[in-house]
């Protein structure tokens, strides 16, 4: 099993460097790896198919509990063989579809990795490994929806997508976060078996909430369903294997594996129902407006999720077979669709429903093709989809009595809609009389017309045969789903009752609805009300806001004004230390620890605070030096007072100094500017004052600590006995604490270096780095 | 246990840059020379990084005074973690800049002034004494600002001054804290210090203290509301000064807000909480600054600062999963954040221009190298299984067990706005057509193949680093376990230095 999910991730890696050897007609040889995927997987079946769980476990990253387990039932062997084997035949139509394109070998890269993400999805047995590969295949759709990268709608779809499945999987990831903390353990076989503890836990409703977030944006449920019509920017066949067949029902994966873990409870039932109820509702509705043969399949696609969901939510075991049955039906007959779809594109140049018509008298095995998907959409009875009508409508109608009647008129009503829809797809541009612009179109290389026609030709042996289907595929992928054993009888004939009445009616409706629902790209005009209020416009007005609030807020914070930074600054100390101060009580100063103040001292704080004054009042930079140089000597009359003369020396000195150097450096300033108005120099000042107020009280305070001074008379002691020197502050300086000095001294080197150069290297703007 | 070879890696740099200085214009030989010392440094890097790793916590007294009395270098293995990081990060950009710097910057002591800062910031992870850090983070911001000023143009000089500035008064705020903490402990070393406050009656002193230091290297740290001078000043110096910044500047401050908030300080509920607050505000800030810019440089600036929200949550949130959380995120993001820079260095060289919207067609024309700057770009957005993603599942179980919902908010709102803002650079920078109205020379096609080769390689051993920090998380995790360990229990630190 770790071979199956790492030789797609190996083969993608080895496109980088080999890739230009796959760009001709080889490219199709890629094939063989999905192909060999899908006979190596086909061999479980008889396995699986008795009940039996295989697993298999690699080392990781233990320390996490994430390792590399893998398991294979019922659920992950249906859908990893719906992801190889539709997959090979996408890998097959490919090599045609974008014969001589000059980056296959890329196409084929990212195509590769896709399908290794998603078979790890669904081989997953550990929620965080399954995240893993649930973030690659969005990445992977982000480079395949944006392949055709020279188109500003192609990259930006693709951008909407990752945006959407992206924001989604973060919820999700914080779901399954706490879901694991909350059981202690990320294996999906631990989780199953606390699934009550889960569910009964407080958190129980956010872990739901984040887990829907991440399977609804993944399987475009509304309202998030707008990135899929989006992306179809991409080449055709990934929108039939990513965008419809395989990555949108990762979502519904999910839901699938966790309903053993999280489903039964009313929060789950009743979300998923209206969710996919509306979804498939709205998404249904919608197809009938489209004119792009890709837009009617891309919202029948997210009508068919919106079903799937549903059903999910129902979540009685004929609901979970329906879902189960429907996931493959939709899967065959809208594979099929996309393909013929992207025939019709390739060869006509055009998916305009309104223009193509007759096709099948040049493109015949396309147009048998489309009819057997189109008549297994609409549930003819003989083909698959007829069988999962049935259990649709089975599973509606015996769901919880007060809802049964509800239920089942919303499934009706979608499925008429999808039959219309269906066939506007696959039957409609074969029909009626060939336009003379499509005489000379002709059947494309047989790898293209064969893959769909195998599709939906499986379509019709399904459908005669459901019960090897019903018993190999459905039952062991719903008895993965639900505490016992489940058998799924699938029959072609359930004799006269409602649900058959039922299809009949849908059937007939839709064919109605069909006849009657003409193309005609005027229609979309009678959306354009409801665009204003549709999640997409919603959503982009939202994001414009929120753009525009980044804007100003980064503005007003960063506004390129140094004075407004330290401003900021100060303002947030402040508040900080006042706080700390309020709430460490009264302050209490023991004025007989103080020594007394000495007239010298008196006198010096006074011509302090005149230097203070004159510096901030001053509108002259020379008189402000001054003041400050003022400043530096009062305090080092300080220094002198308490007996540290050394310090003294040396602050006088640099006082001394830096004067000198800012009379010299004013010369060259151009004049100053007084910007300060009165409510500025009001703002400043009380900043200034509290500021000054709270150190000073602050220093009080640590005066009343009593003072550790072990250390100091370490120093003292041992000055001259060990470090030989009479001076304690020269032998700090020079040996206890030398490393110290010797540093700064290499900061003096820098500064002075740095200033060299700065006076000397004037680069212009021009000069490179 | 005592073992001198644990300053190797700043001694390597000072006789590096002090050599350099002898050869002051041979511009070769200094280059020479620095990728040299570099490796040099990396190899004892390496062998401190396993020796500490393998044993125990390494101390040095500097001049053989015993701690407390003198000054004490310590190698615990969050600092030899630093110190390995780096070394890596310094040798990638010496190498870069062998050719990414232009020969004027060389002449004018570019190569010295590198090595200096590198001293500085090795020299600032390894001490184990609280002024002896402050006199690290001087040689840090006076070398920076040297580097960020060589060259002398107008936007250079208007950000260095605002850098300046603001680091000055952080070093106030810094200083402050130290002289108020000497005063009421009587003693600078460390691990003394963590003995003695918890001693000292009145811990509301404590408290305030703790603020002083909490600004200073919060500003240092470019923290919410603090963080004005890093978008003002790295968008200006060449691609490789402003990778060493974006890599490792910050992570100084955030090194010191680790140590000094889980050795010295044990914060209370109100600085966990503004801790928290503040961690929550630059996150968000940083996706605000990062969703409006549109040139590469800015638009990396404005990620640092967000992502520097999820390391100081970590530290907030102050359990042990989160300190995990924090730590990996760390070491994933000097590595990432130190290539963006270097990328963005390279794509100037390609396309003459930062700006993204005048950029394109890089895809197309150098794919390989196109899918190397990926890498990176996919690691920063944590895409799993690449480094970003592994720090994330911490942090989001942190803020679960912490009850931080709005932590969380933020945490899921910056992944995603990473997410979007990096794809919306990949559609511009290498997807879209490039733009024919502005055709300017490609600096790079002419070069020749050696210089080309040092350009490109030290993104890929950055790029390499990051895959490996990604596919081989569980080393990484062992890492981050220790080290959350050694800072959840401070006594074997306190043990190493003072002997008891």
């Amino acid at each position: 099993m770790l071979f199956t999910v790492l030789s797609g991730l190996i083969t993608s890696g080895l496109f980088i460097p080999f890739g230009k050897y796959f760009r001709t007609k080889w490219g199709a040889v890629i094939a063989i790896l999905p192909i060999l995927l899908f006979c190596y997987l086909l061999q479980f079946i008889p396995v699986i198919s008795t009940g039996i769980t295989l697993y298999e476990s690699y080392e990781w990253v233990p320390s996490l509990h994430i390792n590399f387990d893998l398991r294979l039932d019922g659920l992950s062997l249906l859908f990893s063989l719906l992801i190889t084997g539709i997959g090979s035949l996408i890998f097959i139509y490919a090599s045609s579809y974008l014969k001589g394109h000059s980056y296959l070998d890329r196409f084929y890269g990212y195509l590769c990795l896709f399908m290794a993400s998603m078979l790890g999805i669904v081989l997953s047995d550990n929620i965080i490994l399954l995240f893993v590969f649930w973030e690659l295949t969005s990445i992977s759709s982000f480079f395949l929806i944006g392949f055709n990268n020279d188109h500003a709608d192609s990259r930006k779809s693709a951008i909407t997508a990752l945006s959407v499945t992206g924001l989604g999987g973060f919820f999700l990831l914080a779901g399954l976060i706490l879901m694991g903390s909350i059981a202690g353990t990320y294996s999906i076989g631990q989780l199953i078996e606390s699934a009550s503890i889960i569910k009964n836990h407080e958190l129980y409703p956010i872990v739901l909430g984040l887990v829907f977030i991440g399977a609804f944006t993944k399987s475009a449920q509304f309202p998030f369903h707008f990135w899929l019509p989006d992306a179809m920017k991409a080449p055709t066949p990934v929108s039939a294997y990513l965008h419809s067949a395989t990555m949108v029902k990762a979502g519904i994966f999910l839901l699938a594996r966790f309903t053993p873990i999280l489903g039964g409870t009313s929060a789950w039932s009743y979300t998923l129902m209206i969710v996919g109820g509306f979804t498939m509702i709205y998404a249904a509705l919608h197809s009938l407006f489209r004119t792009d043969l890709k837009a009617v399949l891309a919202y029948s696609t997210i009508s068919a999720l919106g079903i799937l969901t549903f059903l999910i939510g129902i979540g009685t075991q004929e609901a979970l077979i329906a879902a189960i049955t429907f996931t493959v039906v939709h899967a065959l007959y809208k594979a099929t669709l996309f393909l013929t779809t992207g025939i019709i594109d390739h060869e006509t140049e055009t998916r305009d429903l309104s223009k193509l018509s007759g096709l099948r008298k040049v493109l015949f095995p396309v147009f048998i093709a489309g009819t057997l998907a189109a008549l297994s959409s609409a549930g003819m009875p003989l083909l698959f989809g007829f069988i999962s009508k049935d259990l649709i409508y089975e599973a509606t109608l015996h769901s919880e009595q007060h809802l049964a009647l509800y239920l089942t008129i919303a499934a009706v009503l979608t499925n008429v809609c999808l039959v219309a829809a269906g066939f506007m797809a696959g039957i409609k541009p074969f029909l009626g009389n060939l336009p003379q612009q499509y005489e000379k179109v002709h059947l494309p290389d047989q790898s293209m017309w064969i893959p769909p026609l195998i599709l939906a030709l499986l379509g019709l042996a399904f459908g005669l045969f459901p019960a090897v289907a019903g018993y190999f595929i459905v039952s062991p992928a719903v008895t993965s789903m639900s505490a016992e054993t489940v058998n799924a009888h699938l029959q072609v004939w359930h004799g006269f009752n409602t649900v058959l009445l039922l299809s009949l009616v849908t059937l007939a409706l839709g064919s109605i609805l069909f006849l009657y629902n003409k193309p005609d790209s005027r229609k979309l005009t009678l959306l354009v009300p409801l665009n204003k209020v549709s999640p997409q416009n919603i959503t982009k007005k939202l994001f414009k806001k929120f753009v525009n609030f980044s804007a100003w807020y980064t503005n007003i914070m960063h506004n390129g004004f140094l004075r407004s930074y330290l401003l900021k600054i100060i303002i947030f100390a402040e508040a900080l230390l006042a706080y700390e101060l309020f709430i460490g009580g009264s302050i209490y100063i023991d004025y007989t620890q103080l020594s007394p103040i000495s007239i010298y001292e008196a006198v010096n704080v006074l011509i302090l605070i005149a230097a203070v004054g004159l510096t901030v009042t001053t509108s002259s930079r020379l008189t402000a030096v001054v003041g400050t140089s003022a400043i530096g000597y009062a305090i080092c009359l300080m220094f002198v007072y308490y007996s540290a003369p050394d310090l003294a020396m040396t602050q006088f000195t640099i006082d001394t100094l830096t004067v000198v150097l800012f009379v010299f450096v004013l010369f060259n300033l151009p004049s100053f500017i007084n910007q300060a108005n009165n409510k500025i120099i009001i703002r400043d000042s009380i900043v200034a004052i509290t500021f000054g107020t709270l150190l000073s009280i602050i220093a009080i305070k640590v005066l009343q600590v009593p003072t550790d001074i072990t250390i100091s008379e370490f120093y003292g002691q041992f000055a001259y006995t060990l470090a030989k020197g009479k001076n304690v502050v020269n032998v700090i300086l020079v040996d206890f604490r030398g490393l110290d000095t010797m540093f700064e001294i290499v900061v003096l080197s820098i500064a002075a270096l740095g200033v060299y150069s700065l006076i000397r290297l004037k680069l212009k703007s021009s000069e490179k780095d | 246990m005592i073992d001198n070879q644990i300053i190797a890696t700043v001694v390597v740099h000072l006789f590096t840059a002090i050599i350099q200085l002898a050869f002051w214009s041979k511009t070769i030989t200094q280059r020479i020379l620095s990728i040299a010392g570099c490796i040099i440094g990396f190899i004892f890097s390496i062998i401190l990084f396993t020796n500490v790793f393998n044993g125990s916590i390494l101390t040095m007294n500097a001049a053989n005074w015993e701690a407390p009395f003198g000054i004490v270098f310590v190698a615990d293995l969050l600092s030899s973690t630093f110190v390995l990081l780096t070394s890596i990060a310094a040798l990638a950009v010496s190498i870069f800049s062998a050719v990414g710097i232009g020969k004027a910057r060389m002449h004018y002591g570019y190569f010295p002034m590198f090595h200096f800062l590198i001293m500085g910031l090795n020299g600032a992870f390894l001490t184990g004494d609280i002024f002896n850090l402050y006199v690290w983070f001087e040689v840090i911001i006076i070398a920076s600002f040297v580097l960020l000023t060589l060259g002398g143009r107008k936007a250079q000089l208007e950000g260095a001054v605002k850098y300046m500035a603001l680091n000055i008064l952080a070093s106030t705020f810094f200083l402050t804290g130290i002289g108020i903490i000497y005063g009421i402990t009587g003693t600078l070393n460390m691990a003394d210090l963590s003995l003695k406050i918890p001693l000292v009656q009145d811990q509301n002193i404590v408290n305030l203290t703790a603020i002083f230091f909490m600004i200073g290297f919060g500003i240092k740290s470019a923290v919410f509301p603090l963080y004005f001078w890093l978008p003002s000043s790295y968008h200006t110096p060449p691609s490789a000064v402003a990778a060493i910044f974006g890599g490792l500047l910050t992570k100084a401050g955030l090194y010191a807000l680790f140590r000094v908030f889980t050795l010295i300080f044990i914060p209370n509920e109100f600085i966990k909480t503004v801790l928290v607050g503040l961690a929550i505000m630059t996150i968000l800030t940083g996706v605000f600054g990062a969703i409006i810019r549109n040139n590469m440089r800015h638009l990396f600036s404005y990620l640092i600062v967000c992502h520097i929200g999820f390391i100081v949550g970590g530290l907030g949130l102050y359990t042990k999963v989160a300190f995990m959380g924090a730590i990996f995120y760390l070491i994933h993001d000097i590595m990432v954040k130190t290539n963006l820079f270097l990328i963005s260095g390279l794509i100037r060289k390609l396309r003459g221009t930062m700006n993204m919207s005048k950029l394109g067609g890089l895809y197309a024309e150098y794919p390989k190298i196109s899918l190397l700057i990926a890498v990176v770009l996919f690691s920063l957005v944590g895409i799993p299984p690449l480094s970003g993603f592994w720090p994330k599942i911490y942090l989001f179980e942190a803020s679960f067990a912490g009850k931080s919902y709005l932590f969380l908010a933020s945490l899921i709102i910056a992944s995603f706005i990473t997410l979007y803002v990096i794809a919306k650079l990949w559609a511009e920078v290498f997807w879209k057509e490039a733009s024919t109205d502005e055709i300017v020379a490609d600096s790079f096609q002419p070069l020749s193949r050696f210089k080309k080769t040092l350009l490109i390689l030290p993104i890929g051993i950055l790029a390499c680093t990051s895959l490996f920090i990604g596919l081989y998380a569980e080393f990484i995790i062992q890492v981050a376990n220790r080290i959350s360990n050694e800072m959840l229990d401070p006594s074997p630190y306190i043990k190493a230095v003072l002997g008891k």
